[in-house]
């Protein structure tokens, strides 16, 4: 099992960095995405695989149990990782509005317009 | 348990929802409700200081649950400090803001600037790793807001950038916290330096790593090479009270390396001890010189500060680099001096951007105020670059003083000096630009076009900045005076509060000792 959730981590981050790179807002939307599921299934790595396993201390059952702490960390993760994508959707949405195109790299031009005027 | 500790993020937590739901049609009343809060905020900053000056470490447990299980809010004399200082910034701004009308120029700009001063005030004072990553959530998400308060599509643009950046930096830390929990089972800061100071040096390879992916996080945030690029962009596009605000937001990365790195993984802990530090002093060094040239290359006035920034995070975090209680109070001094020159300068810039229409470096013909606006513009950049008399100069000095180490003061000191040399120049090429060759240039027919206006949704060039305007600008110049005139009681405080830092037994006694302050 160890070897399946490390190789989807891998995959995921490996295509949450190429989408990223491609410096459009859609694929950057993507990739994020992916990275940020990649790093929740990484977080519920970190407290050690188990499986069929309470989070809570039974007190009648066996004193095996999965450490809860990860899956509280994940929550949070999950609620800001999906807010910030719904503010990231916004923000590039508006910015394509205004500029008319989805590059996220602002050229040279932009920057220096000034000078010439 | 005293409840003021958690105060400084409670009420603004309360408040910016109130803000932003129930008074936001109403300009006049969000606007007094914002200011009181930070003059609350202010009063209590100055409460908190006070508590933490004799040098104890309050611990705040919510829900009162013990510290390694439950989460704590930590207050001792450096994150008092940080909270003072965020709440003088954050007055200072707010009465710029107001007076010159930019936080009508867009919606929520009171309730984003409260969640801004939650995320801020929290990321000061939590003692839990985690939490610090929350913080750093609020604090980001509302500047996401304040970044493009008021549109543009310049501003659009660079806060979109901002926006990935600080996205991908967060997916990043939480990498980061994995890791460590994975390594060491716990995220509290206190509980961090017990256990990681267990690990042996052979089998800390996890945890070193943990250690460089949270230093490239706060790096992100306090603008340090290779990840400062987004900084002049966002910077120079920010609206210029957000800017000014932004000067705190580059010192939270710079608190959060010298809270977590020197605490958890500093000097005396074997498997982490001084891995910080090597990759830290390069990299501050290059980022110092990226500032001085990017100070002398800018074309136009917001880029030209925006690169002094990313200067002077370099001169701070040289010195926090060094990690001992001599460099860490020189770099504590640096901190509070150039937050204040930042914001000095940005709300300068605003006011001259204002009535010149353009923040171009070009000659244009004399602006009402030209001899006041050169002579506040003057005073910051001094301040900035650090010539004597004001507090960049002892800054600087303190900082110089305290890296004598061989192998440090060749790099340190050439980079600081000539850092400094290239940002006089730049401020002294612009000021002139700006103000001197101004009072030469003759009066055009009055045809502006509003298409070469460059500061989007800028108003029609006002005719006289009014007093209330400049004030913020006089205050935070003298915020610099007073740290000068008063340098010698400062950083005796300020040496305290270094050696309080280093300090790791008693952080961790208070922090983790249930039976103190029960």
């Amino acid at each position: 099992m160890e070897i399946i959730v490390a190789s989807t981590i891998a995959v995921l981050t490996a295509g949450g960095v190429y989408l990223l790179l491609r410096l459009r807002t859609f694929p950057v939307i993507l990739g994020l995405a992916l990275l940020s599921y990649a790093v929740n299934v990484f977080l519920f790595a970190s407290g050690r695989l188990a499986i069929d396993q309470s989070p809570i201390l039974s007190r009648y059952g066996e004193a095996t149990y999965t450490d809860p702490l990860p899956q509280a960390l994940v929550l949070t993760a999950i609620v800001i990782s999906f807010g910030m994508t719904a503010v990231l959707v916004m923000i590039g949405l508006g910015a394509f509005l205004e500029a008319e195109t989805d590059q996220i790299d602002i050229e040279q031009q932009d920057d220096e317009k000034g000078p010439q005027a | 348990m005293m409840h003021w500790i958690i105060l400084p993020v409670f009420l603004p937590a309360i408040l910016a929802p109130l803000i932003g739901f129930v008074m936001r049609y109403d300009m006049p009343l969000a606007r007094t409700a914002s200011l009181a809060g930070t003059l609350a905020l202010f009063a209590i900053a100055v409460g908190l200081t006070t508590l933490a000056a004799d040098g104890t470490t309050h611990v705040y447990r919510l829900g009162d649950w013990p510290a390694p299980f439950g989460i704590v809010l930590v207050l001792d004399r450096l994150s008092a400090l940080m909270v003072l200082l965020t709440a003088t910034l954050a007055l200072i701004v707010l009465i710029h803001a107001i007076a010159t009308g930019w936080d009508a120029r867009g919606r929520h700009f009171h309730a984003l600037f409260q969640f801004q001063l939650m995320g801020i005030c929290g990321a000061f004072l939590t003692g839990d790793v985690f939490n610090l990553f929350v913080f750093f959530e609020v604090l980001l998400i509302a500047s996401y807001g304040l970044m493009i308060h008021s549109g543009g599509r310049d501003r659009m643009r660079a806060g979109l950038q901002y926006v990935v950046m600080n996205l991908a930096g967060s997916t990043l830390f939480l990498f980061a916290l994995g890791t460590l929990y994975a390594s060491t089972g716990t995220l509290n800061i206190a509980d961090l330096a017990v256990r990681v100071a267990e690990i042996p040096a052979e089998e800390a390879a996890l945890v070193r790593v943990a250690v460089i992916l949270l230093m490239i996080v706060f790096a992100v945030k306090a603008a340090l090479f290779p990840v400062q690029f987004w900084l002049p962009a966002t910077y120079a596009n920010a609206p210029a009270p957000v800017a000014a605000l932004f000067a705190i937001m580059t010192k939270v990365g710079a608190y959060a390396i010298l809270r977590v790195h020197t605490t958890a993984f500093g000097p005396g802990i074997p498997g982490t001890e001084g891995l910080a530090a090597t990759w830290l002093f390069p990299a501050a060094i290059v980022t110092i010189a990226i500032g001085a040239f990017g100070v002398l290359g800018a074309r136009r006035l917001m880029p030209l500060i925006a690169f002094s920034v990313v200067g002077s995070m370099g001169t701070l975090l040289v010195a926090v680099a060094a990690f001992s209680p001599t460099a860490t109070s020189a770099a504590l001094y640096y901190l509070v001096h150039s937050t204040f020159a930042t914001a000095c300068l940005f709300l300068i810039a605003d006011l001259v951007v204002t009535q010149r229409a353009a923040d171009t470096l070009t000659p244009t013909p004399a602006t009402v105020q030209n001899g006041l606006f050169a002579a506040l513009f003057f005073a910051a950049a001094i301040g900035m670059a650090g010539m004597p008399p004001l507090s960049g100069f002892l800054g600087k000095l303190l900082v110089l003083d305290a890296l004598r180490e061989p192998g440090l003061m060749v790099w340190a000191w050439s980079a600081i000096l000539a850092g400094s040399l290239l940002t006089i120049v730049g401020f002294a090429r612009a000021g002139s630009a700006l103000f001197w060759k101004s009072t030469a240039t003759p009066a055009p027919e009055p045809t502006l076009n509003p298409d070469e206006i460059t500061v989007q949704a800028a108003p029609p060039p006002q005719p006289k900045a009014t007093a209330l305007q400049i004030a913020p600008t006089m205050a935070a110049l003298a915020v610099l005076a007073g740290l000068a005139a008063f340098a010698g009681p400062v950083s005796a405080y300020l040496g305290d509060t270094s050696e309080q830092l280093f300090d790791r037994d008693g952080y961790v006694t208070a922090v983790i000792d249930p039976r103190e302050e029960g």
